[in-house]
């Protein structure tokens, strides 16, 4: 899997649970001393080692890890740089949802080796969303409904996530939209402070 | 359809539509007033546009300039660069077409200035069209920014393996002075630069008696220390190297004249035979120096530049121990070498 995925679980793992949790996984796993490069590529055997080395370490369900995952992804200071990439995909949170057909296009745009699971948007008549994604790694979904609460909560909206089904390979998100402008949001600009 | 309708061949569209559509446009009328502008643009200025002539909106810059509607007109369908009266030092790309009522159509895009407009003028994604790539743009260029750091960042962790990698290859372990390898590299690169210099063979005399008097721990501590000393009188030119058990390098970059070498070689003598304190013992050694020099016009051969010097060396040893032999070569005067 890709070293930004990998880098994102060791910055997770370091940053929510502590540098010694990290060195514990990274030592199970077999996961080399100075930790994974963004930069470079991975087996996908060794991402699972880790996660399973992280499950069992914290004693929490894979899901929950996963969906935390996603949830510092989006919310975390340091990581801003990913916040406001994904800013970009609308000016709403109904719009960003409705670019997220484009999310793995987008990714490529910026590292073209970089793979996500194919998401694929579907409105349901009570103004629900369900987000069918396939393909990525087993539990993937958790991660995107940890971002995508995430995100509600950036742009201001009130919406209620689950993941719904989940099969071999694949899996549905479902959003109940409560309330689009339920607070002010976090400010997005579309040039960074320099 | 709203806010469009045709008539004849030509499509008319509300204010409102076109706003949406060309947000940065200049509608003007025959005389070149503006009619309306677009809500993007009228942001940029920061006032209503409405009725003032363009040439207080805009300035022509290539391929012409035009102050009036005719010159404007007279570039209608090229590629157009043009500034804002606000903003005089950020280009613009824009295009003018001829309206039917002798007005023209002036449609404004930020080209490569996009960046820094964006910034200047705190605009949001609402301010593009959403048919616009600019957005895209940014994006791109703010991905392409975290992506290159993010490499830069993976090349320096690499140059600083390589660079810690070369000198743990080029480093004695025991007293962290150059090893033959370095000594060897060092050589090379200054026999290839032409640069003068002294290459002093010293060997330790009486060491293998500390070692195996005292042990080679102790041993260690002496060579540590001899190290140190010889360091010590190195400028940051030269070059200290261990080449063997108890023999060391010492390149003297620029100094050639025989005396002075003479000179800093018996003192580092004085300065090795001075009691080595190890723990509860104190250690006495001495050392025996050789030195061969070379100048400019010198062929550079590394090969013969040891081995001098180790004939000078041999011809301490055999003189009694602690002394400095520098040798100078058959073509000057009567002597193979100058003991000094």
């Amino acid at each position: 899997m890709h070293g930004l995925l990998n880098r994102a679980i060791q910055r997770f793992l370091c940053d929510t649970h502590g540098g010694e949790c990290w060195t514990h996984v990274a030592r199970v796993a077999g996961v080399d001393p100075g930790g994974f490069e963004a930069m470079l590529t991975y087996e996908d055997e060794l991402t699972e080692a880790v996660l399973e080395a992280a499950v069992a370490r914290l004693d929490l369900p894979r899901e929950m890890i996963l969906e935390d995952l996603g949830t510092y992804l989006v919310s975390h200071p340091d990581l801003e740089a990913l916040r406001r990439l994904l800013r970009f995909g609308g000016e709403t949170f109904v719009d960003f949802l409705f670019s997220l057909d484009d999310l793995p296009e987008r990714a490529r745009l910026a590292v073209p080796d970089l793979e996500l699971p194919e998401l694929e948007l579907a409105e349901d008549t009570e103004g629900g969303v369900a987000i069918r994604c396939r393909g990525g790694w087993p539990g993937v979904e958790y991660v995107l409904q940890g971002m995508l609460r995430a995100l509600a909560d950036d742009y201001g909206a009130l919406a209620v996530l689950d993941v719904i089904e989940r099969g071999p390979g694949q899996a549905t998100v479902s959003i109940s939209l409560l309330d689009t402008a339920f607070h002010k949001g976090r400010s997005f600009s579309l040039v960074a402070d320099r | 359809m709203t806010g469009a309708a045709r008539q004849g061949g030509a499509i008319m569209l509300d204010g409102a539509v076109l706003g949406r559509l060309l947000p940065m446009h200049l509608c003007l009328d025959a005389e070149g007033r503006v009619r309306q502008a677009g809500p993007t643009l009228e942001r940029i200025a920061g006032t209503e546009l409405a009725g003032r002539p363009f040439a207080e909106v805009v300035s022509l810059r290539r391929p012409a300039a035009a102050t009036d509607i005719a010159g404007l007109l007279a570039l209608a369908g090229r590629p157009l660069k043009l500034t804002l009266a606000v903003a005089p030092a950020l280009p613009l790309k824009g295009l003018v077409a001829g309206l039917p009522d002798g007005g023209a159509l002036i449609d404004i895009s930020m080209g490569i200035s996009l960046i820094e407009a964006v910034s200047r003028f705190d605009l949001t994604l609402g301010d593009f069209s959403p048919s616009d790539l600019a957005v895209e743009l940014l994006y791109l260029h703010e991905a392409k920014s975290v992506v290159s750091a993010e490499l830069s960042r993976l090349a320096e962790r690499l140059n600083g393996a390589r660079v810690s990698a070369e000198k743990e290859a080029a480093t004695d372990t025991l007293t962290g002075l150059a090893n033959r390898r370095r000594l060897d590299a060092t050589l090379a690169r200054l026999l290839g630069q032409g640069r003068a210099f002294a290459l002093m063979q010293i060997d330790l005399d009486y060491f293998k008696l500390v070692n195996d008097t005292h042990g080679h721990d102790v041993g260690d501590a002496v060579l540590r220390e001899v190290a140190h000393l010889l360091r010590a009188q190195c400028r940051t030119q030269d070059l200290v190297a261990r080449v063997g058990g108890d023999e060391f390098v010492m390149i003297l970059v620029d100094i050639v004249e025989p005396f002075r070498i003479a000179r800093i070689a018996e003192r580092l003598i004085r300065q090795i035979e001075e009691p080595i304190p190890v723990g509860m013992r104190e250690c006495r050694i001495s050392a025996s120096i050789g030195v061969s020099v070379f100048s400019r016009q010198d062929s550079p051969d590394p090969k013969r530049l040891m081995r001098e010097a180790d004939c000078a060396l041999y011809q301490s040893k055999g003189a009694g121990r602690a002394r400095v032999t520098v040798f100078t070569r058959p073509e000057g005067a009567a002597d193979n070498t100058d003991a000094a």
